[in-house]
């Protein structure tokens, strides 16, 4: 495409399927400890 | 849903339910709003090619674009629809899984940091260590909970958890004990101000903790202002070489430089410039300061236009150092859009109260960290487990589409709805919003994505 570039990203309609686990880390168990956010999260389970 | 906008040269298109980001140019950046707005194909056309004309566009590149789009659009990367609402309150219920406690091993400080929210430990209570048994019994109960979770998370935390250093370590050693037999893979994180660190806190939390969180707030005088011993003495000086020792040794496994800013130093950019360019230091963290609206130190309606700059320019220059070949980490540009978290974690979030715990020196159990000494949010304790189901039932139902406000923002599957504590501190119930919080929160999802275009562009170019 010319015009729009596209990044790689997650499907998350497919992660609706093969998804949920629950072994990701969880979030404010990093180094925030003062606001929620996930979308710094790895899965551990999507290498 | 979409989100549009435009950043450091850079013309972003989201697409909300998909999570697909788009780089484009102007005039497919305007096609796309004019397509979300319902407008006429034959309308849009006219007013792009008036528009652009002039630069070059022709009716052939319009007719390009509308074909990308609809490329996009079926490939089910464009304009795609919410399908996961009815999915969402089921996340929670599905079952009573705990993966990760934080341990309150210590609840006094060696500091006394007024901002703390901590109360410089004694979360509002009494002063006290966790004694070893109690700490066991939590190492117990998590795993007694832990399903079939392999991976446990537990957080040496206070107060200033190396005043129990001993205790930590025999923890370390028990957890490591049992890990093979119960078939758990424990992760240990430190959360230390630094002041307790020795040589063998640096051996034994290299060897054995997964992260390290080190307390700094950056410049000397932003660090001193608050980050003082209780006869008011500044800690920098001291702590400053034992983290860069620590770091050091590290030898390249987790750490954050952990800074809290407050109203005194919106600019906070410089503090963790400093920390970067000056002091060598290169994962970093500053978070925005949670304190009630009547402290000095709380961040302002005045604070706030300031702060969303500052973290442009971060943003920028973070651009910048990569590609000077001297990238620095900044924790809430940290986004993994290929390998992050699936729609599940996206919508419920934290998961405070349900899989994540914080446990006090006498065995409470609070939703999380910033819960503890609020006896409404006392869930039960170690020994007979979660007792106030009302409590749990409460935070099972914050997620990303348990908010009003949440209804329409772009940002709810990147934050789930927000911190619950936040929400609490701020309107008084943990299904509220922080709408403060909100805003910083949606600035640096978009300055992270503007990153990853930025970079993306290097390294197709």
């Amino acid at each position: 495409m010319k015009h729009i570039m596209t990044l790689n990203t997650r499907d998350m309609a497919k992660s609706a399927l093969n998804g949920g686990c629950g072994e990701c880390q969880t979030s404010c168990q990093s180094a925030c400890k003062t606001s929620c956010g996930i979308a710094n999260q790895d899965c551990e389970n999507d290498k | 849903m979409i989100h549009q906008y435009k950043l450091n040269g850079y013309n972003i298109v989201l697409d909300i339910f998909s999570g697909s980001v788009h780089v484009t140019d102007d005039a497919s950046y305007d096609m796309i709003a004019m397509l979300d707005e319902g407008r006429e194909r034959d309308e849009i056309t006219s007013e792009i090619l008036g528009k652009y004309a002039a630069d070059g566009l022709t009716g052939q590149d319009v007719e390009d674009i509308f074909s990308d789009i609809d490329e996009l659009t079926q490939a089910g990367k464009l304009f795609s629809r919410d399908v996961y609402e009815g999915m969402a309150f089921d996340l929670k219920n599905k079952s009573n899984v705990i993966k990760a406690l934080c341990l309150l091993v210590s609840h006094t400080c060696n500091l006394s940091c007024e901002y703390c929210f901590a109360a410089q430990g004694k979360f509002h209570g009494k002063a006290g260590l966790m004694d070893f048994e109690t700490g066991k019994r939590a190492l117990d109960f998590l795993v007694e909970n832990s399903g079939f979770r392999k991976n446990l998370e537990v957080d040496f935390f206070g107060g200033e958890p190396l005043m129990n250093f001993e205790v930590c370590k025999q923890l370390v050693e028990y957890a490591r004990s049992i890990e093979k037999e119960k078939n758990k893979n424990f992760r240990f994180t430190l959360t230390t101000n630094g002041v307790g660190v020795t040589d063998e806190v640096i051996e034994w939390a290299n060897r054995e903790c997964h992260n390290v969180v080190l307390s700094l707030d950056g410049r000397k005088g932003v660090n001193d202002r608050f980050r003082v011993d209780i006869k008011g003495r500044g800690s920098y000086d001291t702590i400053v070489p034992k983290f860069q020792k620590f770091v050091k040794e590290r030898g390249g496994r987790g750490y954050y430089m952990r800074g809290t800013f407050t109203h005194f130093n919106p600019d906070f950019t410089n503090d963790i410039f400093h920390m970067a360019d000056d002091l060598g230091f290169t994962e970093l963290s500053m978070e925005p300061v949670v304190a009630s609206p009547d402290s000095p130190s709380a961040l302002t309606k005045e604070d706030l236009p300031v702060i969303l700059e500052q973290y442009e320019i971060l943003a920028k220059d973070m651009i910048r150092r990569e590609k000077e070949g001297k990238p620095i980490t900044f924790y809430h540009y940290m986004i993994n859009l290929e390998h992050g978290p699936c729609i599940y974690k996206r919508i419920s979030g934290c998961g405070s109260g349900t899989e994540y715990m914080a446990v006090t020196a006498w065995g409470d159990l609070y939703p999380c960290h910033q819960f503890v000494g609020d006896p409404d949010y006392r869930l039960g304790d170690i020994w007979n487990g979660v007792t106030n189901e009302a409590v749990r039932e409460s935070f099972r139902t914050c997620n990303a589409y348990a908010r009003e406000e949440c209804r329409d923002c772009w940002a709810k599957l990147y934050c789930s709805g927000g911190c619950a504590a936040n929400a609490y501190h701020s309107t008084g119930d943990i299904h509220g919003v922080y709408e403060y919080g909100c805003e910083i929160f949606k600035k640096r999802i978009e300055c992270a994505i503007m990153i990853k275009a930025a970079l993306g562009q290097m390294e197709n170019t």
